[in-house]
């Protein structure tokens, strides 16, 4: 994995300096919270509904057991022992106390973690593929391009003062598990000719204006990523509007400007840039790619694997669902499920952390990912491990057995922690995992993605869920407006409105009804919700959900 | 002429980011229901201007809905109602901190 270099590691600590001296002013009353605030923000510290939240990048996903057992360590010391993993590849931490936030950041450092540039008009973490690496259906591992851009990104001069936050995500792999389409910058390897490249998406984003990116540029060699990416920033930050928070992301530039005249832009830009790059970032990029070699996989018999696999109905439920193809047909991909039914969606524990550490270590070659759908992925798992990893999960709560299905949903931390919050999340979330858990409905309905959103916002990403939950506020009241059709794959979609929102206590039997619905239409079991819903649309599930009556006030 | 709906005064303690509530005696206190309920809407934008100025002790202090209760002040509006609460995920915040007090 990649470590940091000695500038590296001098900068982040140079920040840490810094930021304590700005807590200490603060505290002393020679800095105003008006002078402090974006301060605090630069250095991912928010003030949210009932504490302070510090906001830690977890770049692209990837973390070392080291790591993790230090973030446990943090949560322990300083917060209530637990940790929030969320939709942009960052661990959040939901009650610090302002005093101790530069101990916090300093014991960061001393793991080569940070929170800069988690809040701001900056480029914010920069996310990829959580099975990066490890895919069978991937070109190249995408995260050296992915720390390239982090180091380049990182106290950016000219792009620390963007007209809006600016994210950017990267995928290896032809099927898309890192939402490119939904980002500001979405790259995607592809081959021409045999050789890596990107097709670079532009003006992605969910929020108040949701909208996918456009392809900018249907082949970029590799070697020009860096002169191309600065190309798209640069026009954004000239051509991106200040006048008006909610039309400053760059979906909004390219929707006022058109794609043909931001494109021609991006090129000329790209074309003033490109002699200036000497090929310096290209030596750079080697030497990190080279710190991302894959480990040393081994070799050995994969017999107790099947073996337990025929005999262990509770194991083989939980490999038919939490396992996904290796490059390494020996080995396999584990998604460690943080949505044990009726937990908090994206929570870990400081014991589950410091076990799935000790796990990484005994099984997965010391290899730990967090998924932006808030699970933790053990990326190099030999077959042979798998019963023994298996139950030593189910020890702490982490071997539930639903990946990919109805209760392993995204949710926002919604208005239970959230200042911009208009409604709760995680108490539908919790109730929708234990209603179909009762029902024992969910392996049945087969693979679904459920994402819900406490504002308008979409953190949650509900456009791009199957079903999608918006929680609103209604005249004083939680209210909840329901999406259908949404896709966060290669084949994205915006998910659309079925109609009226429903309120509270409305909610679960209203995703009841939805689910019943297509489980009595669908050709077959094997026909999927989102399948289902293409071919029958919106009108059997408006039914379902309004009646005749309803479905006429709705129109 | 619309009714004035009464307010509070709040916002979140500089050091431990805890929403608190200002009183009539000018203390900051945890409890929503010791805080000064505020009729007047002249008189609100005075008590808000006090709290606003008190920069070493509280962050973001604005005016919040409220009303009379059996026990003094009560949330008027779902979020502020959670805000004397805490989280509904975990016995974490005000349902615990403030319980023996
Ligand atoms: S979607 Fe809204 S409520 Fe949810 S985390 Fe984002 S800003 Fe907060």
């Amino acid at each position: 994995m990649y470590e940091y270099s000695d500038f590296d590691a001098a900068f982040v600590r140079a920040r840490v300096a810094q930021f304590s001296a700005q807590v200490q002013r603060r505290l002393s009353g020679a800095l105003t919270e008006d002078e402090f605030r974006p301060l605090r923000l630069m250095n991912g510290v928010y003030l949210q509904l009932h504490a302070y939240m510090l906001r830690v990048a977890i770049p692209y996903g990837t973390l070392n057991p080291t790591q993790l057992r230090q973030l446990a360590w943090i949560a322990d010391t300083y917060d209530k022992g637990y940790g929030h993993f969320t939709t942009r590849q960052n661990i959040q931490f939901n009650w610090p106390k302002l005093p101790d936030v530069p101990a916090i950041l300093s014991a960061l450092a001393d793991v080569q973690m940070h929170a800069i540039q988690t809040s701001g008009n900056c480029v914010r973490n920069v996310t990829a593929d959580h099975f990066a690496g490890a895919a069978a259906d991937e070109i190249e591992d995408p995260r050296p391009v992915a720390e390239l851009l982090r180091q380049w990104s990182t106290d950016h001069p000219e792009f620390q003062f963007l007209p809006r936050k600016f994210k950017i995500a990267i995928t290896g792999s032809p099927n898309d598990r890192a939402v490119t389409r939904a980002h500001d910058i979405g790259l995607r390897m592809v081959r021409q000719n045999g050789a890596p490249g990107f097709e670079v998406i532009v003006g992605g984003g969910l929020g108040r204006s949701p909208m996918l990116g456009t392809v900018v540029r249907g082949f970029l060699p590799k070697a020009d990523l860096l002169p191309y990416v600065e190309a798209v920033l640069s026009v954004y930050n000239e051509a991106g509007r200040r006048d008006n928070k909610y039309k400053a992301r760059i979906k909004i530039t390219l929707f006022e400007m058109g794609a043909a005249e931001l494109t021609r832009r991006i090129e000329a830009r790209f074309a003033e840039l490109r002699p200036l790059f000497s090929g310096n970032d290209q030596v750079l990029l080697g030497q990190i790619e080279a710190a991302f070699a894959p480990p040393a996989f081994r070799n050995a018999p994969t017999e107790a694997y099947d073996a337990f696999y025929t005999a262990d109905p509770v194991f083989r439920a939980w490999a038919d669902t939490n396992l996904a193809a290796h490059r390494q047909t020996d080995y396999a991909i584990v998604t460690i499920s943080l949505k044990a039914h009726g937990a908090t969606p994206g929570d870990a524990s400081s014991a589950q952390m410091r076990l799935i550490a000790d796990l990484a270590e005994a099984y997965g070659h010391s290899e730990i990912r967090i998924s932006h759908e808030q699970n933790v992925i053990l990326p190099h798992v030999h077959k042979s491990d798998l019963p023994a990893l298996h139950a030593a999960l189910s020890q702490q709560g982490l071997a539930t057995a639903n990946v990919g299905l109805i209760s392993d949903m995204i949710v926002c931390p919604g208005m239970d922690y959230c200042a911009l919050a208009t409604a709760r999340s995680i108490p539908v979330a919790q109730e929708i995992a234990q209603r179909f858990n009762d029902l024992k409905l969910e392996h049945d309905i087969g693979p679904l993605k459920l994402k819900i959103s406490g504002c308008i916002n979409a953190c949650g990403h509900h456009h791009v869920g199957h079903i999608g939950i918006l929680g609103l506020d209604r005249a004083g009241v939680e209210n909840y407006q329901i999406t259908l059709g949404g896709d966060a794959t290669e084949t994205a979609a915006i998910g659309e409105k079925a109609g009226p929102g429903f309120a509270y206590d409305e909610i679960v039997p209203a995703i009841e009804r939805i689910l019943r619905t297509y489980l009595a239409l669908r050709l077959e079991p094997a026909e999927t919700f989102l399948q289902a819903y293409n071919r029958l649309g919106l009108a059997p599930f408006k039914a379902a959900l309004y009646g005749e009556e309803g479905q006429q006030d709705a129109a | 002429m619309s009714r004035f709906t009464p307010k509070v005064v709040t916002g979140n303690a500089l050091i431990e980011g805890d929403v608190v509530y200002l009183t009539v005696d000018n203390r900051w206190t945890r409890s929503h229901a010791e805080a000064e309920l505020i009729e007047d809407e002249a008189h609100a934008q005075l008590r808000l201007l006090h709290g606003a100025s008190q920069r070493q002790l509280v962050v973001g202090a604005y005016l919040a809905d409220a009303r009379r209760g059996p026990n003094g002040p009560e949330p008027a509006h779902f979020r502020e109602a959670f805000r004397t609460r805490g989280p509904s995920n975990y016995p974490h915040g005000k349902q615990v901190d403030l319980r023996h007090v």
